[in-house]
């Protein structure tokens, strides 16, 4: 299962939440009426934070009619950005950041505890529909690598410890807290910034 | 002129040119996929870069435009090289099957890839491999071989109107599909097999039948509609293989209707090859003498003001006038073209022609339609208009409701009574046209067939003259005829200009009040057989021909050459491309036989001397292929009485308008989609 394939099982019909209207109204507004075809990217994503983190076929069709544009245009965008999910995906939606600095970091090892604890395969529901995984590109956090996105939080510093406690609490439904799991603060040196004071250009 | 330097030789351009434009002023090929001129431009194959001085890296030479003082070099080693890269990537994923590839032997790709490529591959990876998409009954897809230029999507989107087809994913899961794989909703969708420089689709009917340098080619022109969109019919011993496009840019540009293109399936099934004779209630086949010998008999026995005659959709100018004067020798006034009675003033070429010819279209600034469907009607014009909005986004109005016309129009009314405000000043519309420049105002079949046609057309003539749109540069005033034959008949003088008796043909018909009627090709009026002796001469067992007593098989339109002379009263020339089934003896020798039997007499000699006597006939001839002369309009106004009535259009069965599409499998399928697609939409 992948989540740029549209998923054989589709809702009937969708239509924006009353909140969703006002917001996207607001979308509107920011561009001129002409080009009332730029807002379908935040259209979009609108509509997948609506949906449970993804977009189904009936939500491209009532925002193509929203915004005049045809089908296809709308399919088209949605296929084409990698975090628009055309599919099903976890409540608790995890991306495992594989590029080259994580990966040295150790990405494989977490990747392999999805795999153990949640699901076989990429993109595949764990139980309840908890969690799921996907390998993603760079998110650039590379000074906190190894790192994963879970929905829109960052988890960074991880090891193979403190990532099986993540996965385990997002099974359980009491997610901890995102951040570096080192006690950084941000992307700031280990021990407090000492390393930086005094030092006037560093 | 600005001037550019291509390989050393100075050349003038003109502004706004491309750099592969004005190459192609200096006579250098570029090798190109995506580039189109009839196409926005995408610059995605990268096919056509050329070295350009003091820019370090090669350009695109269809995406930069050409300035002054420019120095291009195209036969560079730098040239080469890049070519020889970007066809080495456009390969990559291409896979190697030009042996089973429909498109071998007329593939850009091929073609390139022999004087731009390499000889040899260095990929060792695995190709990838893309499923095949449904794009409906027309289009046979090999996705993988597609190189993703996008001339399809461009097409649907620009020229067809139907933002259809689209590209679905991103780099190397670039993908290009109809929305859902859908089946394309457009009478032009097969223009994208000519289009496409690849096999990725290729023509699904063709599939495998030929290999293009094993056909013949006969250049003709399409009688399916009455544009006369030229065409190349493509033939293999007899069967006519194909049908594709010829360029004309003032008829159809490069693009021809579906229906053109595909109803030639049609020409191989429910042909009449030998004479049938109705015997109790069978056709029993029979043969020429004694079909003659019957008719002869029967036309002798009956009172000439009891016989009539009526020429179908595709008959030649030659055809229409060999029949005319078969009836003059019988001395029977009953002759009908049209299929409905519509009203038509013949008493000027001007009131029945498409006047502000098809190209005029571009240069409007304004088209009011008045009862007509142009997409189902002609589809090229409306090709043309679609051309025209997107150019320069001109108003259209409409009165009556036509459909989805894949362009933006307003309804200003669907009734009589709004025609007649326009008309009278007391519309806003009628100012509009008013300030207009070149406005053109095009009345269809339907609106001239109501009981106040009269009034419609003579109306809107006399408000256009009056207006001064009726003068020697523009003339505003259009009538979308239907069929490619009634032009030609018309200019032979079918119907006598005193409209009073025009309806006259119609009523006999109805209170089958003919003893003997004629059909030559007709297959498309609508009337209840009683006792008359039907002879039906014509190509296809069709619905002439199911209530005939007699059938003469005749040629179709590939099988013998004739002019006709399309809606805008450009004559042109059919060719012929194939030869008739079994013993179909062509028009005019059959028209020579009765003569004989009855008069023992032959009404002609030769072919060329029906055709030298019937330009003669026609007015305002100028030549071949050119738009008729005209000198004084005449500008005489009839009135007619005004009756309130809603103007509605009558809806085509757009692919089974005739004898050889309903015929046609490929066109059946069409429109079995059609159906579905009208009953369900695109909501699934």
């Amino acid at each position: 299962m992948s989540i740029k394939k549209i998923h054989t099982e589709q809702p009937n019909d969708f239509i924006f939440s009353n909140e969703n209207l006002k917001i996207a109204e607001k979308i509107l507004q920011k561009y001129p009426k002409k080009n009332k075809k730029s807002a379908l990217m935040p259209f979009l994503y609108l509509a997948q934070k609506q949906n449970q983190n993804w977009i189904p076929l009936a939500a491209m069709k009532y925002i193509a009619k929203y915004l005049s544009i045809p089908y296809i245009s709308v399919y088209e965008v949605a296929t084409f950005y990698s975090m628009y999910n055309l599919a099903p995906v976890g409540k608790y939606f995890i991306q495992v950041c594989t590029t080259s600095p994580c990966l040295l970091r150790g990405a494989d090892k977490i990747l392999k505890i999805c795999k153990e604890k949640i699901s076989q395969n990429e993109n595949q529901l764990s139980e309840k529909s908890q969690c799921s995984w996907t390998e993603v590109e760079c998110l650039g956090a590379c000074v906190n690598a190894p790192m994963m996105q879970i929905n829109n939080d960052y988890y960074e510093d991880l090891n193979e410890a403190n990532a099986v406690k993540i996965i385990e609490s997002l099974i359980q439904d009491k997610p901890l807290k995102p951040g570096s799991y080192r006690g950084r603060k941000n992307t700031s040196p280990e021990k407090n910034n000492q390393f930086s004071q005094g030092e006037k250009n560093a | 002129m600005p001037k550019i330097i291509i390989n050393g030789k100075e050349i003038e351009f003109q502004k706004g040119m491309t750099v592969l434009q004005a190459c192609e002023l200096a006579d250098v090929e570029i090798p190109r996929f995506c580039y189109h001129e009839k196409l926005s431009i995408a610059g995605n194959c990268r096919m056509c870069l050329v070295e350009m001085e003091k820019s370090a890296k090669p350009i695109a030479s269809c995406a930069m435009p050409a300035t002054e003082g420019m120095n291009i070099k195209t036969n560079t080693e730098l040239v080469e090289k890049a070519r020889k890269g970007v066809m080495e990537f456009l390969l990559a994923n291409h896979p190697l099957d030009c042996p089973v590839c429909d498109q071998g032997g007329e593939c850009d790709l091929q073609d390139q890839s022999l004087y731009y490529g390499v000889d040899k591959s260095r990929f060792s990876e695995n190709k990838r491999d893309v499923k095949d998409k449904y794009m409906g009954p027309l289009i046979k897809t090999q996705m993988t071989r597609c190189i993703h230029c996008t001339r399809c999507v461009r097409f649907a989107t620009e020229i067809a109107g139907v933002p259809e087809i689209g590209a679905i994913g991103r780099g190397e899961n670039m993908e290009i599909t109809t929305y859902l794989e859908n089946s394309m909703q457009s009478e032009l969708s097969a223009n994208v097999i000519d289009l496409c420089p690849v096999g990725a689709l290729t023509s699904k009917p063709y599939a495998f039948e030929a290999r293009p340098w094993e056909l013949k080619k006969t250049e003709s022109v399409d009688v399916m509609d009455a544009v006369g969109s030229n065409i190349r019919v493509d033939t293999y011993g007899w069967e006519v293989k194909r049908v594709l496009p010829r360029i004309n840019e003032n008829i159809n540009e490069e693009w021809i209707s579906d229906k053109t293109r595909y109803s030639c399936d049609g020409l191989l099934k429910q042909r009449l090859d030998v004479p049938y004779i109705k015997k109790g209630d069978n056709l029993i086949k029979s043969n020429w003498d004694e079909a003659l010998n019957l008719i002869s008999a029967k036309i002798k026995n009956i009172d000439s003001n009891e016989i009539a005659g009526h020429i179908g959709d595709m008959s030649s100018i030659e055809t229409i006038y060999s029949f005319k004067k078969l009836f003059e020798y019988l001395n029977s006034p009953n002759l009908e073209i049209r299929e409905k009675d519509f009203f038509i003033n013949t008493s000027d070429k001007m009131n029945y022609l498409f006047n502000s010819s098809i190209t005029g279209i571009e240069k409007s600034d304004l088209i009011l339609l008045v009862g007509c469907n142009p997409r189902h009607e002609a589809t090229m014009v409306n090709a043309r208009i679609r051309k025209a909005f997107v150019k320069s986004k001109l108003p259209i109005f409409s009165i009556g409701n036509p459909g989805d016309l894949t362009y933006d129009y307003k309804i200003v009314g669907e009734n009589t009574e709004d025609l007649k405000k326009i008309l009278e000043g007391k519309s806003e519309i009628s100012n509009i046209i008013k300030k207009a420049k070149k406005p053109i105002v095009i009345i269809g079949e339907s609106a001239l067939e109501l009981k106040s046609g009269g009034y419609i057309f003579e109306e809107i003539k006399n408000f256009l003259a009056i207006n001064g749109f009726i003068n020697e540069n523009w003339n505003a005033l259009n009538i979308l005829i239907q069929n490619a034959s009634t032009v030609g008949g018309l200019d032979l003088k079918i119907l006598k200009s005193n409209f009073q008796n025009d309806s006259l043909f119609f009523e006999k018909l109805k209170n089958n009040k003919f003893k003997l009627l004629y059909l030559l090709g007709s297959d498309n009026i609508n009337f209840k057989k009683e006792n008359e002796f039907i002879i039906y001469q014509g190509s296809h067992g069709d619905r002439g021909a199911e209530i005939a007593d007699v059938i003469l098989p005749s040629p179709a339109y590939t099988e013998q050459n004739g002019l006709f002379s399309n809606l805008e009263g450009r004559v042109q020339e059919c060719r012929k491309a194939s030869y008739p089934t079994g013993e179909a003896k062509e028009d005019w020798k059959i028209f020579n036989l009765i003569s004989e039997k009855i008069f023992a007499k032959k009404l002609f000699h030769d072919f060329q001397s029906i055709r030298n006597e019937a330009i003669k006939e026609i007015p305002n001839y100028s030549q071949i292929n050119s738009l008729p002369n005209f000198n004084k309009k005449d500008n005489k106004k009839i009135t007619f009485n005004f009756i309130p009535e809603k103007i509605v259009i009558n809806k085509i069965d757009y692919y089974y308008s005739n004898s050889i599409s309903r015929s046609s499998k490929t066109m059946s399928e069409c429109r079995l989609k059609n159906k579905i697609f009208l009953k369900d939409g695109t909501n699934n």
